[in-house]
């Protein structure tokens, strides 16, 4: 036993120091750059190399696979099956309208066949249609070294294996724990932070701290995704006394958006600890928080958020008007609530690249622990944001005119399929 | 066939990883061995599998194997398993009637009910992705060799004949083997709408049921069905096409 006592001490101080070195990298290099905004460039760095490595898999996939002469499983965007141009409601238009108009004519035309096509087309949308695939993850062109993301397993090498070894020890035991603890970090800070400014009286200093813990925060939880966000035309932020609409992926367009400016939330209260970091982030700042018997009632979520909006000195609510996450390649019908309210609109368009990570929250498959895991076992999540100009609603426009003319704005930038459903 | 049992038994997704590293062909040729030379043999061991392992083995085995039945190449069964899966929502290797209802374009669809009860055999109400398959197969396309094909094998489902009965089947309801002229009014009210009177409507039918009865029942029988549409092009307006 005491001979074991040197090779102790020596163990634990090779911990000691090895864990104060890791510390101090991780503040200089994430910590600090992100309390005042600027970037060493080390992601983007990240991100070039990763895409030279997965071009190289592809490639081998596709040697391997005509190798044995057979074809690769390659995802279409335009759909797995040829579709007749014409659409549905165009066809029963016409064979309704024919009937009708024939008041002088006889009887409509009407023959055995014409149950062909109405058979067919319900056929095609049973095997391929526009909305259902919007609630599952997009598929890749190339392999980007994640099993979740392949189809093509038996073309894989052995060189490719060791590749994607070495990816998953790189991925959960050296990025995994990183991220861990600077998402700690983040949050811990955030409550602390808040509440701390929480204590201040009311006034300039005020807001201005609570700003920029704010900020600070959700640019370490940004950190802590390896979030590589490149924001375009930032001259149309939002501004007080506006709402910002912006299209719905996943839970982290949060902090993407409030990294680079400062909202006001909207949303349910939660338990736990959502539950706490919402409690301290109000003390700091007015968010919109509702009591769960409250969302149902839409007369009282209008009304508090229009008392909001009226303050010009509160901040830009934050809204996602799909209400539900969609995979990020499509924008679907908009919930006309937030566009009754009668405030300036600033749309943003956020779109994801799926090479990286598919951000993406599929609710009905992984929980959010599972999905915050996933995320954090990416490579990195990859996006593009862009502001776009804002926008008001037109005298002979209702509602509904109004968030579709939104929606096609930001189906338009982020180059997006919008939906009519 | 231990490989197979291995798959059951392990995670899937790791077995398939990991086997075709190692060694592709072996696989391929133990689990044909114990199944002799007949494909009928050796697939008759597969239709034990639902879902999943069904188009994991499928991958394993050679293609010609598996895919005799519904002759699709392996990346097609792939991307509907993945449509089945979609559609799934209890995750349970079935689908419903619910699921198919939870397409918006098909609610839109006049013949939509018939359609989703094409999938489900009779009195059931559950269809597994075997069956999903065989009611999709009636829309693949007529391939030019497959026309001079053995005439003593059992008739594949994308023949015109079952082509022209699936499309039978939409119109009669009560599965007598005769669209009746009441089966003729449900089908035309649906497709043509409320803008056309019944009398109109009656009389549209009547005419339909004149033109095709031959042996004077007031009823159009299989028979009288095929023979109406006899220059038709069905191959053309019944086949769905993948786009690889």
């Amino acid at each position: 036993m005491f001979l074991l006592l040197p090779f102790d001490s020596l163990i634990v101080n090779l911990l000691g120091i090895s864990l104060t070195v890791l510390f101090t990298l991780l503040l200089v290099f994430i910590i600090v750059p992100a309390i005042f905004g600027v970037s060493f460039g080390i992601r983007k760095l990240y991100m070039k190399t990763l895409l030279k490595i997965f071009a190289w898999a592809t490639l081998r996939m596709e040697r391997g696979a005509k190798e044995k002469n057979h074809q690769l499983y390659k995802p279409y965007t335009n759909g797995i099956i040829a579709k007749d141009p014409t659409s549905l409601e165009e066809e029963i238009k016409e064979i309704r309208r024919s009937g009708s108009s024939k008041a002088l004519d006889n009887t409509p035309e009407f023959e055995l066949s014409d149950i062909f096509y109405f058979c067919r087309k319900g056929m095609e949308t049973i095997m391929d249609d526009e909305v259902t695939k919007r609630f599952s993850a997009e598929e890749l062109e190339s392999w980007n070294l994640l099993s979740r993301t392949n189809y093509n397993f038996q073309y894989i090498s052995l060189r490719l294996t060791v590749l994607w070894g070495l990816g998953v020890l790189i991925r959960y035991c050296f990025l995994l724990p990183l991220r861990i603890a600077l998402a700690f970090t983040g949050i811990s800070l955030l409550v602390v932070g808040t509440t701390v400014v929480g204590y201040l009286p009311n006034g300039r200093f005020k807001e201005f701290m609570s700003k920029h813990v704010h900020l600070m925060c959700y640019r370490i939880c940004v950190r802590a995704l390896t979030a590589i966000i490149t924001y375009h035309d930032r001259e149309n932020r939002p501004r007080n006394g506006g709402i910002c609409v912006a299209n719905h992926t996943s839970p982290i367009d949060v902090i993407i958006l409030a990294s680079d400016g400062y909202y006001a939330m909207v949303g349910q209260v939660h338990g736990g600890l959502m539950g706490v970091i919402q409690r301290a982030m109000v003390k700091a700042c007015p968010h919109v928080w509702f009591e769960r018997s409250e969302v149902k009632d839409r007369h009282l979520v209008a009304k508090r958020l229009t008392e909001h909006v009226q303050d010009k000195s509160k901040l830009p609510i934050l809204i996602f008007p799909e209400g539900t996450c969609i995979n990020n390649t499509s924008v679907m019908m908009f919930k006309k609530g937030s566009f009754e309210i009668g405030a300036t609109v600033y749309p943003v368009a956020i779109k994801y690249d799926p090479q990286f990570g598919d951000a993406f929250w599929n609710s009905s498959k992984y929980g959010m622990v599972t999905y915050l895991l996933r995320m954090m076992t990416s490579w990195a999540i990859v996006c593009s944001v862009w502001y776009l100009p804002p926008m008001t609603r037109e005298a002979d426009e209702d509602a509904v005119q109004f968030a579709n003319r939104v929606k096609s704005a930001i189906a338009r930038q982020g180059g997006l399929v919008d939906l009519l459903w | 066939m231990i490989l197979v049992e291995l798959m059951n038994d392990v995670a899937p997704e790791v077995c398939l990883f990991i086997i075709p590293v190692f060694d592709n062909d072996m696989t391929s040729n133990s689990l044909r061995g114990p199944y002799a030379d007949s494909t009928e043999e050796c697939y008759g061991q597969l239709q034990n599998y639902s879902g999943l392992e069904y188009v994991k083995c499928c991958s394993l085995l050679c293609d010609k194997f598996t895919f005799l039945e519904f002759s699709i190449s392996h990346s097609q069964i792939t991307r509907l398993y993945s449509r089945f899966t979609s559609l799934d929502k209890g995750e349970n290797g079935t689908l419903s009637r619910e699921d198919f209802q939870r397409i918006p374009e098909l609610a839109i669809n006049p013949l939509g009910d018939r359609i989703i009860n094409a999938f489900f055999p009779e009195g059931e109400d559950q269809v597994n992705f075997r069956g999903f398959m065989r009611t999709l197969a009636h829309f693949r396309p007529i391939e030019d060799n497959e026309k001079s094909k053995d005439v003593n094998g059992p008739e594949p489902l994308n023949s015109r004949s079952n082509k022209l009965h699936f499309a039978f089947r939409l119109y009669d309801l009560d599965k007598d083997e005769k669209i009746s002229r009441d089966e003729l009014l449900q089908v035309l009210r649906m497709m043509v709408g409320v803008n056309i009177s019944d009398e109109q409507l009656g009389s549209i039918a009547d005419r339909t049921i004149q033109e095709a009865d031959q042996d004077g029942d007031s009823a159009i029988s299989f028979t009288e069905f095929v023979k109406v549409l006899e220059k038709v092009d069905v191959e053309q307006k019944m086949s769905i096409r993948f786009l690889h």
